[in-house]
Parts: C-alpha cells; structure tokens; sequence
C-alpha cells in the first residue's frame, strides 16, 4: 500500500475550485461515526439520569441506566475495531498526525486560531486538542461508570469519588463536544470531508496548508 | 513500503518523528512533541486521584458553595455536581405523579382505629419543622435541609398501635417501593410525615405531596410518594433493604460508610 494512495488522493480533473483532496479513509469515518452514536447515546441518556426534571418527564430509571451501561461500556469498542484490521493504516497515520505538536500548534491555539495558520497541517491545535480528549475521556468515563455501577468491591469513598469524577468528566465532555459541532457546523468543507473523505483543495489550502503543499509535492512527483 | 512496522503505540503517539522516506508524515504534524499522550496520561491521572481523594474534594467544594447554592434563586447550582445537590432517583418505569387533592394516607394495620387522610387534614394537625443534612448512601449529601410535616408518632398515637405490633411498614403509592422501622425508631422526634422540603411544597421529583423523613438514617429510609403506614409485628425489608442496603440504616454507623451522623 503506498502513501499516496493512504493520504494523498488525486485532485478532480477539472477546475481548480472542484479540485478535492483525500482526507479521511472509510475506516476513520466508520469510526468517527460510530464513535458519534455510543458516545450520543452515553450523553442524552447520562442527561436524563442527571437533570431530575428530565427524569421526571422520561421516568423508567432502570431502563434508561442499563442504556447507558451498556452504550458506556461499548465506547470502546470502535476504536478497537478500527485498529482490528489492515484499514488501520490511514488511522495510525492519522493518530500520530494528531498525537504530535509542533511549537506553531502552541502559538495557533494561544492566538485562538489567528497567527499562524501557514504552518497548520493537516490538523490543526484544537483538533488535536479535541482528538486527546476524547482518548483520555473514554477510558476515564469507562472506568469511574464501572466503579459506580459495580461499586461492591471497591472501598466506599472510591463511590463518591468515581461519582465526582464522572460527573465533571461528563460535564466538561458536553463542552469540548459542543465546541467541537460549533465548528464543524461552522466550516461546511471540514464537516464534509468527515462525511465524504474528501475536502476542497481550496479550504484545504486555506485552513491547512502544510497538508495542501505536502500533498500537492507528492502529486507533482 | 507499508506503513505498519513503526515502533511504540500509536494511539498515544509513541512512535518517533516521521522517516524521511515517509512523505505523508512530513509535514508541522507529524513531528514535534508528544503533547496529545501528555494530555491523555494527565487525564487518567487526574481521574485516578479523583477517585481517590474526591470524596473529601467534594465536600471542600460543597461547603465553599453553600452559601451561593443556598440563596439561588435560579437553581442553577443543583445541576453542578459538588453543590450538595440532590439527586432524584426513582426504581418505577413512570414517575409517580398524585395531586394534592387525589392523594389519601392511610394508617392501618394492627392499630385500634384505621386512619384515611386527606392532604387537608394532614395539614391541619400539628406540624414540626426540623433541619438536617440530608446523607444518601451512594456518598452525596445536601446540607441543612428544611422540612415541616407531621411526626410519625402523632398519627401513629392517633391510631392507637395494639399490643404486640413491632414494625411499621410504608409504602409508596408509585406500586414499588417500600420501607420499614422499628416502633421505637417510628416514634423519633425527628422522623416526619413531611409535606414541605426546601421551603416549599414537596415536589413531585422529591416525593410529592406528602413522603417520609428519617433524620437519622441514610436516605433510601425516607419514602417518596408516601400512601400506606401500616403497623405490623414482623419486619418486612423495604426495597433497597431486599436488594443488600442495612435495615438499620442509622447515618455513619451502617452500610459500610463512616460519614458524620445527621441527627
């Protein structure tokens, strides 16, 4: 498998402004879409057990907790998947793409986005930013959802204090995911190349454009 | 040339910086450092203590809070998790739901004369205010907590308990729940038939119109949407008492915990 093919693609033939480039494989949408419906029904669920008027409204309590339960403990379970197979690839690229900051991704997000844009990759710091937190919140949420639900082997206080994690992790989740639909609602071409695993070379250019160049070199030959 | 064969985990980004042959990865975002594994190993971190120490945490913040969440008028503060918020649970599918003028409490049972109440006439009896901290086995607790209702024991006296009976049982008109006292614990100055918490009106959430307060006893003792107190002479175990929970669920002294007593 080469890398062209992995992370480049080919531009369209005609104008430049329909010119696309390849930006996520079917494996990393599958993912990211999965990812969306555990982890959605994690929340509209965790915020029925949580908000007590809502609960009033719903009711059947132990249904909707085993709901939960059961979408908490299967957040993992895509990323397993994703990793499972040879579609791993473009994933694996993709993970160290956004596991790594260069000193511009620092300055990018203190600027909240404004400087440094000519040194963007094909990630830049708040999908970075975003994508970490995501990693750490699915193990945390998984492990202290254990803990409160099988709470009988652990000591007592481990009850309260899973409970206080879990609940500002939860918390702090709903903001970063909020933010993250913001923006993806906001940028119509990102939000797209999630959908269609293509992105406009134009915004790419514009948005990312180390990643642009570097595609462009290796399309040029 | 494949891409697999690279050294270290990859989801945390453990590999090294891009080869040279490598194209794809030699842009801005494929060097640099390992920010994306400090942020994850600090979250588990984080978590880890939190489990650990969150208990005590929690109460820091619940007392720094409580002046703010106690003069709220928006109730903003109950939805923050560490503002000594309640938390409203229910074990039926549909939340009970009773009007004030539809609801009855009965006492019955091995008592001389059976009682049949409406909301009316419990208000028209005598009423007890008392403030305690309310402590829910499952580690959360609201401070200070005002309620007014009518002491179990004046209904039970008005009843008339016949030799021989031991318990009472009380049961929720939601179809499931039940609890259980002793006679002795029944006759406390400070368990309630209580119909006002928090100043107002019990709510349907918290067990309106009318539930049961145990003071002194973890919060799974204190019925929601009370209907029935029968007077019994065996125990029944209430439902979380069927389910492993203490029946002497006396705060700080059962289940396990050691929280501060709150009556």
């Amino acid at each position: 498998m080469s890398a062209v093919t992995l992370g480049g693609g080919v531009a369209g033939a005609g104008s430049p402004g329909d010119a696309t480039i390849a930006r996520f494989s079917a494996a990393e949408r599958a993912l990211h879409w999965a990812v969306v419906v555990v982890l959605g029904t994690c929340a509209l669920t965790g915020l029925v057990l949580y908000v007590g008027p809502l609960s009033a409204v719903v009711g059947r309590r132990t249904l909707v907790r085993d709901v939960h339960v059961v979408a908490g403990l299967a957040t993992p379970v895509p990323f397993v998947l994703a990793y499972a197979g040879r579609w791993r690839a473009a994933l694996r690229r993709d993970v160290r793409r956004l596991a790594r900051w260069s000193s511009s991704d620092r300055r990018w997000l203190l600027s909240r986005g404004r400087c440094e844009t000519a040194e963007v990759g094909k990630f830049n710091a708040g999908q970075k930013a975003n994508a970490a937190f995501i990693a750490g919140v699915v193990p945390l949420m998984v492990v202290t959802g254990s803990i409160m639900r099988w709470y009988k082997p652990f000591p007592l206080p481990w009850r309260t204090g899973a409970t206080f994690v879990h609940d500002w992790t939860a918390i702090g989740t709903w903001i970063v995911v909020a933010g993250h639909v913001l923006f993806a609602l906001s940028r119509p071409p990102a939000l797209r190349s999630m959908v269609t695993g293509r992105m406009s070379r134009a915004y790419a250019e514009d948005h990312h454009p180390r990643w642009a160049e570097a595609t462009a070199e290796r399309e040029g030959g | 040339m494949t891409s697999t064969g690279r050294s270290g985990p990859p989801i945390l980004g453990g590999a090294g910086g891009a080869k040279a042959d490598d194209v794809d990865l030699a842009e801005a975002d494929g060097q640099g450092a390992p920010i994306g594994r400090r942020i994850v190993l600090g979250m588990l971190g984080l978590g880890v203590a939190g489990v650990l120490v969150g208990d005590k945490v929690q109460a820091g913040i619940e007392r720094a809070l409580r002046p703010l969440s106690q003069n709220d008028p928006t109730g903003l503060t109950s939805f923050v998790p560490t503002s000594g918020r309640f938390r409203i649970y229910s074990v039926t599918a549909h939340m009970p739901d009773r009007s004030t003028a539809d609801w009855r409490l009965g006492v019955d049972g091995m008592v001389a004369t059976p009682l049949d109440l409406s909301y009316a006439a419990l208000l028209d009896l005598p009423q007890t205010d008392v403030t305690h901290d309310f402590q829910c086995v499952t580690g959360w607790r609201v401070p200070d907590v005002p309620w007014t209702g009518v002491k179990l024991a004046d209904l039970l006296d008005e009843a008339g308990v016949q030799d021989g009976a031991t318990h009472v049982r009380l049961h929720s008109f939601d179809g499931a729940y039940t609890e259980s006292l002793t006679l002795e614990q029944a006759h406390r100055d400070d368990v309630l038939v209580a119909h006002r918490m928090l100043g107002a009106p019990v709510t349907r959430e918290h067990g309106g119109p009318v539930r049961l307060f145990v003071a002194p006893m973890y919060g799974y003792k204190s019925l929601k949407w009370l209907e029935r107190i029968e007077v019994v002479d065996t125990l029944v175990p209430g439902y979380w008492e069927e389910r492993g929970y203490d029946v002497d669920a006396w705060v700080g002294q059962s289940n396990g915990r050691s929280d501060e007593p709150t009556a």
